[in-house]
């Protein structure tokens, strides 16, 4: 274990034989706490016993409590090893208890006949929420506006892209456009949909839709038919995001020696030619995080839409997540909107990786 | 009189040519975009102190075309003529101001103590569990920003109400800082990769633990990385808007929430709209012109390595 380290400790560990105790008693012994907190929680939901728990919480601290001992009991007995594995321990705990559980968890209720507000509870229906899903046109009609809104990515990170260049060029006031352009990013969500989509865009007398009758639109309706409605949603996203990708981009520019571009000016490449054979390909690692860290957002896409046209006109803006948040805020269907989200989660995984693979062949591949 | 003696060729007068005109270009393109990104801005900041009529003339410059009006500030009881009477709008705005401040202050620092932890085990010891070595453990890691929000937000709601989590801050803390925790290790591994390990050799060679030379060494040489974390992971915690809409209703609302839901109803007024949007994402538009180089070196860390 102590192999491969970067940092060589030599500690001499001096563990008697009651640390030693102590440390595997709290190591086994607050497992058996929390697993008997559990089960006399069980008992009285299942059993019939009633013990007067309101709720689950007992567990829920005898699940911290169980945290805390391991980590302590880490130290005693393993010593100067037991310290490094504190660095990492509680974070795993944390994202493994608040992820994998819960995962696991929404794996149950996937497969679950399971509405909120029907008194019923929760019943076990095996493929029918599968069922449901391919024969529902709204989740579909979803997924496809997700195809389109990933696209968007791309014109996104050719404005992104020239910003950053303009931001890198020899010019005055850098700190000020920089500070300006950063701040739609800032911005909450939410408050951006009032401010643009619902102020803005006003049909009678928002400044956007003024400018748009002067260039000559006759009734700018933003949001009424579907293809401008999923436009104006691209292009508020779009406003909000671009910062985050032209940011990332900059840090690349700046990171290019200034040898490399003199010696292309040297070698007699000008403008255009010394931006696409010299700056663009050492570029290329930078893009690609870029654009993939870009995608993890927008598949998250859903705040802007819930609350400007909340999926509408028919469904052209709805993203997956906005679909399913009406999903269990209209229906309180927790179980369909469950396996909703899982798909989605399995198309993601499926998706992220086959492109990681590609980006990581391709990157290979050029050098 | 003085004639001209030494001229630029012809060569040199075309180039000055073309960069006086490469100058207004690039200038034209920042202007542009600058208009384009802080406009909505200023408009909202305007209309929050506009009357009906101005607001249907879409008058644009204060005035000049219109005359100010505390209207809007009035209706959140934040004007200076309402300011130390009581008000209802206000005690609502405040509350959920201030859920919204210790909730994203919070989970940020949770975040930040958590990860850097275990971005500096990662980036100097090398563990093994089960099969999972270092890289696994860094992929496990960063692969949690690859989960969308909606997957967990179903079974965080019914596990919540077994817990009787809903509705509380403290359920919202864990949340956010689960949703930021990767970006901060993110960071914080670069961070931490670029600090040489003799230092703690030096300071172990003292008579440190490895703790001790971590909180007294490590750390503070750190510091701008873990000031650019907490400043990125309170922008995102601040604005998150979806996991609040669910999991909140009464007690817990933050300001995203309220927000949201003024703008749903039909009756209420521009300028207070405007108000309260402004109100809303004022602590940003400030922590965004001070802290600005902050926000940048976060999120260029992941980017270049």
């Amino acid at each position: 274990m102590s192999e491969g380290d970067l940092l060589h400790v030599v500690a001499s560990d001096n563990i008697g034989p009651t640390r030693r105790i102590l440390g595997l008693a709290l190591i086994w012994g607050s497992p058996a706490v929390l697993a008997v907190v559990a089960l006399v929680q069980v008992l009285q939901v299942w059993g019939g016993f009633d013990f007067g728990f309101t709720n689950w919480r007992p567990t829920l601290y005898a699940f911290v409590f169980y945290a805390a001992c391991l980590c302590w009991g880490q130290v005693l007995v393993k010593g100067e090893q037991g310290k490094r594995i504190l660095f990492v321990l509680p974070a795993a705990l944390f994202v493994v208890s608040l992820t994998v559980f819960p995962l696991l968890f929404g794996l149950i209720i996937a497969f679950s006949d399971w509405n909120l507000s029907s008194p019923d509870g929760r019943q076990f229906n095996g493929m029918a929420n599968l069922v449901q899903m391919w024969r529902d046109p709204f989740y579909w009609n979803a997924l496809t506006n997700m195809v389109w809104y990933v696209l968007a990515i791309l014109p996104e990170y050719v404005v992104a892209f020239l910003l950053a260049l303009m931001l890198n060029a020899d010019i005055r006031g850098q700190k000020f456009f920089r500070v300006a352009f950063l701040m739609p990013l800032m911005l909450s969500p939410v408050a951006v949909s009032w401010m643009i989509g619902k102020s803005m865009m006003e049909t009678r007398f928002g400044p956007l839709a003024n400018l748009m009758k002067h260039l000559g639109w006759e009734d700018p309706s933003f949001f009424s038919s579907p293809w401008i409605a999923k436009s104006t949603m691209m292009l508020m996203d779009a406003w909000t995001f671009i910062p985050f990708m032209m940011i990332m981009i900059l840090a690349g520019l700046q990171a290019i020696p200034k040898e490399l571009q003199e010696a292309a000016r040297v070698d007699g490449a000008t403008g255009w030619r010394a931006f696409w054979e010299v700056t663009f390909p050492l570029m290329l690692p930078v893009s690609i995080t870029a654009v993939l860290i870009r995608l993890i957002f927008k598949l998250k896409l859903a705040d802007i839409v819930i609350s400007v046209t909340s999926g509408g006109p028919g469904g052209a803006t709805d993203t997956v997540t906005s679909f399913i948040f009406r999903e269990y805020r209209d229906r309180s269907n927790v179980g369909y909107g469950t396996m909703l989200a899982m798909v989605y989660l399995v198309i993601i995984i499926v998706g992220m990786t086959l492109l990681m693979k590609a980006a990581d062949r391709y990157m290979k591949s050029s050098y | 009189m003085t004639t001209q003696i030494f001229r630029d060729s012809a060569a040199d007068r075309t180039f000055r040519a073309k960069w006086w005109t490469g100058r207004v270009v690039i200038y034209g393109l920042l202007i542009f975009w600058a208009i384009v990104a802080l406009f909505p801005i200023y408009w909202t900041m305007t209309t929050s102190f506009k009357m009906a009529p101005d607001v249907m003339k879409g008058s644009l410059v204060p005035w000049w075309d219109f005359t100010p009006k505390w209207l809007g500030w009035k209706s959140l009881g934040l004007s200076p003529s309402t300011i130390f009477e009581q008000s209802t709008v206000r005690g609502e705005f405040l509350r959920r101001f201030y859920n919204s401040a210790v909730i994203s202050v919070s989970s940020s620092i949770l975040a930040v103590i958590l990860g850097s932890m275990a971005a500096y085990g990662l980036s100097r010891f090398s563990y093994k569990f089960l099969w999972m070595k270092n890289a696994d453990i860094s992929f496990f890691f960063l692969s949690q920003l690859i989960l969308p929000p909606v997957v967990l937000a179903l079974p965080f709601l019914v596990l919540y109400r077994e817990l009787a989590l809903l509705d509380t801050q403290i359920g919202l803390i864990l949340l956010y800082t689960l949703s930021v925790l990767p970006i901060v290790i993110w960071i914080m591994r670069d961070q931490f990769a670029g600090i040489p390990t003799e230092l703690e050799e030096a300071a172990m060679v003292d008579g440190q633990t490895i703790w001790g030379a971590y909180l007294t060494i490590i750390l503070p040489i750190a510091l701008p990385g873990m000031v650019a974390a907490l400043i990125l992971s309170l922008v995102l915690t601040w604005n998150e808007y979806f996991f609040a809409a669910l999991l909140t209703s009464t007690y817990a609302n933050t300001l995203p929430v309220m927000v949201a839901s003024q703008t749903g109803s039909q009756g209420i007024s521009w300028w207070s709209m405007a108000a309260l949007s402004f109100a809303a994402i004022l602590p940003l538009i400030i922590i965004g012109i001070g802290l600005e180089r902050f926000i940048i070196k976060g999120m260029a860390a992941g980017a270049v390595k």
